[in-house]
């Protein structure tokens, strides 16, 4: 490992696993969440895969029904609450935010550690349900299902994720408090990077909605354990009870996924079009605006779920509400193409993908805020399409953006441009091959969690089962060149995509505290059309850019 | 650095401000976790609005009421702390402390000795022990009580939890810097008095209701 | 036509062709809109591509009119969107008054019907082309969501509460009957078949079943059996209200308050009798919570609501 760890940067800051499991340095935290969570990523993968395999035929052949529900609810349990929910946030989050508002860490370096041991305590839990038999409630613990007719380990399940949600409250915290209390002098919030902005929205949305999800957890689990009956009806309880409250928190919680991963695109298109993100304080706006819009839309999970047809009406509205500042993003970041010097580095194709999956995943959004439509898709293939788009074709993509785009960063060391431009293609291809025919599935009828179906669905099914397979190749190559690059690659210059933020300042990896001089600020984010930025490209050394 | 816990911060007064805020910040987090309760509670009562009433009746108003003035007494302790702290009078400051921590030791007994009357007299619907309820529409009153147990206990533990953290603060007092010190004792003290606001919600909707 | 693949559903309700029409509009919009942002990128990457020659003066990085502009436009689509979609769907809550009324109980892991005259199917559901049907749903168990793709109507089924959908079929044949709800371990073989018949043969077909009795015969002997006709009856002596023409009536509570005796009311009624006590009665009445099913309490509901002169499907919850 002695290649690895570079003198004099936080990476040879002492070596050993003691230096590492007990740090307090906010960089080596983003590494201890990002070994956990691509355990996790993969984990799950490897759970999507076999299910594919299994739609492959209409039969239930390859595992049984008890199985393949098994895998469904801990496939959505892993990647929801193990990996989405903190991947962005936990891993570039946690190493850039300090670095993008020019402050040594975050305001609390002890309670970010914490919050990764919580977060594994909390995994232990979830790892332990999926060995002992698994759970059976699909990941939204849907009652009375959960409480009084699953047989599998709810409780310690809901218990995981309940802890879990613990170390995503302590990291939204430390995030809020850091922006407030650390940016550096001249960084006023309308110069803050957009990645900081969308952190600090998805922070907001994880404190204040996150214990709402603890409160109807720990309302199945007194259920279940004490038989307090808050949502079984016999005892004068109400199962939509716990619909209202779940989704009062996992619709915001979408926004937590999705968030980040703007930010992420906002720093990588204006980087490679050479061009000042196009309207930045609409795009900040609306970050804020998706934020606060996010609490508001729940009720549209449940048209069909016997609330009141009024109830109904007002959340369609709210819903398509919530596009707006959607729309207006993707607006604004294909107009920063304009003009500008474009190049299509690994991070650019992934950020240009994401922006063409998010596009189509939202547009099929208005399909499910149109109330008559949506009768008709709700709890299909549809959906699945849908969110997917969203979830992994929108925030893994933009992830592995940010993963590119920051690893010289993170590890002072360049990756194959080759290999990585191949698993962005390979990824694209995949994800549309998979995804793309369960819209047809979802039109067509085919409700989701579906274990076996009827034969004149299988076309799009195989299709769906192929592009699975393609997608998981386009995800196992950057495990390779990546960690690849980790031991051998080249040396990377402190600032190799010559990009504007406070975090390509500083030598590339930086050092324990992060700055030498800590910076002051004087121009706006994206001042890529100013003096001194324009036309350059790549310089092979380091640029002494101007505190 | 300059006698800060975290490298992050320059001075102790930058630190102090981060810290508050960021305890408002867990405050509101705690509120929506509270406030989604609450909603549980409104809504069943909403529904079961007789059924409540009577079933809060069974509950036992005197020691709810010296819970309530045993808890308001902490909060005064606490912000005698606060106050002794800031002027940095650290061993009265350490006795108004000890005072708050015993008060809600003093509450989580009395809260004891009434789980123990209810469970005796048969309004514990928990862990599978006999409910016996004489009174109309025995089920919603087991769903009062249910929820009556839960809220109470999910506000115990918020009791434990500062306890255990005032203790562990007093454990470590002589280790800490004057600054440090204050940190803790500003930060505790807004957690305590919000678990103290939430009991003085708890008290009138469960004991309350219908008197 | 297309080899066998399925690229449309089927449509065959009166409403089918009505969500298509919106569901087609905003397919066309969105690969409208999605090519052309999707064109304007592409463009620009060729265009502006590092090297080219492109004419880069005139460079703007925010413009006030045009982002207010798309703003706008954006809010007055996603109007029309949100208005179509909102028309066609608050209908649901109004069936015809003359609808047929099914009763349907979902449960671990199958639907059960019963057709008006009584007849019982288990995974299938006969219905007559060009008549309103109304499906009343309950869930024994777990929720359950009962889903017709080629009528284009999807509703829960909730255990506790009874629920509704109604569609006109218009095409005879066999559809897909799905449960869309996970339902637990059996929920992708929950489900059956819809059979559109021409009138006339649906006819047939309930002469040919084995004669049931009806819901509401059914229903009224369970009143006597469960006791309900000792208090309830005309000739009884404990004071309890009379039940006659009882469903979508008024009734005075003892609390001041005055409710619709709709299904929510009568079903809370039987398995929960002290919560909504009529003025001027003892609240006397135990709870059947427990000792009945839901099947048995569907029946009872049918039977109270033959009651009333006019058993339609107004006066819903």
């Amino acid at each position: 490992m002695t290649n690895v760890a570079m003198p004099g940067t936080y990476l040879g800051d002492g070596t050993g696993p003691r230096a590492w499991l007990l740090t307090t340095d906010h960089k080596r935290v983003a590494w201890l969440y990002l070994i956990s969570l691509t355990a996790f990523f993969f984990l799950g993968g490897a759970m999507a895969v076999l299910m594919r395999i299994e739609l492959a035929t209409p039969a239930g052949d390859l595992v049984s029904d008890d199985v393949y529900n098994r895998l469904f609810s801990l496939h959505g349990i892993i990647m929801v609450w193990f990996f989405l929910v903190p991947s962005i946030p936990a891993t570039l989050g946690n190493f850039l935010l300090p670095l993008m508002i020019g402050a040594r860490d975050l305001a609390f370096p002890r309670l970010n550690l914490a919050s990764w041991y919580v977060f594994i305590f909390g995994s232990l839990f979830a790892l332990f349900a999926v060995v002992a038999g698994g759970v059976d409630t699909g990941w939204t613990f849907y009652t009375p299902l959960s409480t009084l007719y699953a047989n599998g380990w709810v409780s310690t399940a809901a218990f995981g994720v309940f802890i879990v949600g613990f170390s995503t409250i302590m990291t939204g915290i430390n995030f809020i408090v850091s922006v407030h209390t650390l940016r550096a002098p001249g960084l006023t919030w309308f110069r803050l990077p957009i990645f900081v902005w969308t952190l600090y929205a998805t922070s907001l949305v994880m404190v204040l909605a996150t214990p709402v999800l603890a409160a109807s957890l720990i309302l199945i689990v007194l259920e279940r354990v004490f038989g307090i009956g808050v949502f079984n009806p016999d005892l004068g309880g109400d199962p939509l009870l716990f619909q209202h409250l779940f989704w009062f928190y996992s619709h915001p919680a979408v926004y937590i996924m999705i968030l980040p991963g703007m930010g992420v695109v906002s720093e990588v298109l204006p980087c490679f079009s050479r061009r000042p993100l196009f309207g930045y304080n609409a795009v900040a706006i609306s970050s804020m605006a998706i934020a606060v819009f996010g609490f508001l839309v729940w009720g549209h999970h449940m048209f069909v779920s016997g609330q009141s047809a009024y109830a109904g009406v007002v959340f369609s509205f709210l819903s398509f509400c919530v596009a707006i500042p959607s729309a207006i993003k993707v607006f604004n970041w294909s107009l920063t193409l304009r003009k500008g010097e474009i190049s299509f580095e690994t991070p650019m194709l992934y950020a240009l993908f994401f922006l063409a999956l998010f596009t189509f995943g939202g547009l099929a959004g208005l399909f499910l805020a149109a109330l008559a439509v949506d009768v008709h898709v709700h709890d299909t293939y549809f959906v699945i399409a849908h969110f997917h788009y969203i979830m992994v074709g929108g925030m893994v993509t933009a992830y592995m953006a940010g993963l590119h785009f920051w690893w010289p960063k993170l590890t002072g060391r360049m990756y194959s441009e080759t290999a990585g431009r191949i698993a962005a293609i390979v990824t694209f291809v995949g994800f549309n091959l998979t995804f793309f025919p369960q819209f047809v599935l979802g039109f067509d009828g085919m409700p989701r969690r579906y274990h076996t179906y009827p034969p004149e669905f299988q076309f799009w099914n195989v299709l769906s089962s192929a592009g699975a397979v393609v997608l998981a190749i386009g995800y196992l190559m950057p495990l390779f060149y990546l960690g690849w690059s980790l031991f051998h690659g080249a040396r990377a210059p402190d600032n190799p995509w010559n990009a504007t933020g406070l975090e390509w300042q500083t030598s590339s990896p930086p050092p324990p505290h992060n700055f030498e001089t800590m910076p002051i600020v004087t121009r706006p984010a994206y001042a890529y059309d100013m003096k001194g930025l324009e036309h350059e490209r790549f310089s092979p050394h380091r640029e002494e850019a101007a505190p | 650095m300059s006698g800060t816990e975290s490298v992050a911060f320059d001075t102790p007064r930058r630190e102090r401000r981060a810290d508050t805020f960021a305890m408002w910040v867990f405050i509101g987090s705690e509120a929506m976790l509270f406030g989604a309760i609450f909603l549980v509670f409104l809504v069943a009562h909403i529904d079961f609005g007789p059924a409540f009433a009577a079933a809060s009746k069974r509950l036992s108003l005197p020691l709810g009421t010296f819970n309530t003035a045993v808890l308001i007494t902490s909060s005064f302790t606490m912000a005698l702390a606060h106050g002794l702290a800031l002027h940095r009078r650290w061993r009265a400051t350490i006795w108004a402390l000890v005072a708050t921590a015993a008060l809600g030791v003093c509450f989580l007994i009395v809260k004891g000795i009434e789980y123990g009357k209810e469970i005796a007299e048969g309004l514990a619907p928990l862990l599978g022990l006999p409910f016996r309820y004489a009174g109309p529409d025995p089920v919603h009153a087991e769903f009062f009580f249910g929820l009556y147990f839960a809220m109470t206990s999910l506000h115990a533990l918020h009791l434990i939890g500062g306890i255990v953290v005032i203790a562990g603060m007093i454990a470590l007092w002589g280790a800490a810097s004057p600054a440090n010190r204050l940190r803790r004792v500003v930060a505790i003290g807004l957690y305590w008095h919000f678990v103290d606001i939430i009991w003085v919600f708890m008290f009138p909707v469960l004991y309350l209701i219908n008197r | 036509m297309s080899f066998g693949i399925p690229f449309f559903p089927q449509e065959a309700s009166s409403e089918a062709g009505q969500v298509d029409a919106l569901f087609y509009t905003l397919l066309a919009f969105s690969v409208v809109l999605g090519l052309a942002l999707t064109g304007l990128v592409v463009g620009y990457a060729v265009k502006y591509r590092v090297g080219s020659k492109a004419d880069r003066t005139g460079k703007r990085s925010r413009s006030l009119p045009l982002e207010m502009s798309w703003t706008v436009a954006s809010l007055v689509i996603a109007f029309i969107f949100f208005g179509w979609g909102a028309a066609l769907f608050v209908r649901r809550d109004h069936p015809p008054a003359d609808a047929l009324e099914i009763t349907g109980l979902g449960k671990q892991w199958m639907w059960e019907f019963r057709q008006p005259g009584g007849q019982r199917e288990i995974n299938e559901l006969h219905v007559p082309v060009g008549k309103a049907v109304v499906v009343s749903l309950a869930a024994q168990d777990v929720i359950h969501s009962f889903y017709v793709p080629a009528f284009r109507i999807k509703q829960d089924a909730v255990p506790g509460r009874t629920t509704h959908i109604w569609f006109i079929a218009t095409e005879p044949g066999r559809y897909h009957l799905f449960c869309a709800q996970y339902c637990g371990t059996q929920h992708s073989e929950m489900g059956g078949w819809v059979t559109v018949m021409a009138p006339e043969q649906y006819a047939a077909w309930l002469n040919s079943q084995a004669e049931g009795e009806t819901l509401a015969a059914g229903g009224e002997k369970l009143f006597r059996a469960l006791g309900c006709s000792g208090c309830h009856g005309a000739s009884s002596k404990v004071r309890a209200p009379s039940l006659d023409g009882i469903f979508g009536r008024p009734v005075a509570l003892d609390n001041q308050q005055t409710v619709i005796a709709d299904e929510r009311y009568l079903r809370d009624s039987i398995l929960n009798p002290k919560k909504e006590i009529a003025a001027g009665y003892e609240p006397v009445m135990p709870s059947f919570d427990g000792l009945i099913d839901e099947g048995e309490l569907q029946m009872l509901l049918a039977y109270l609501k033959s009651l009333s002169p006019q058993p339609t499907a107004g006066a819903r919850p």
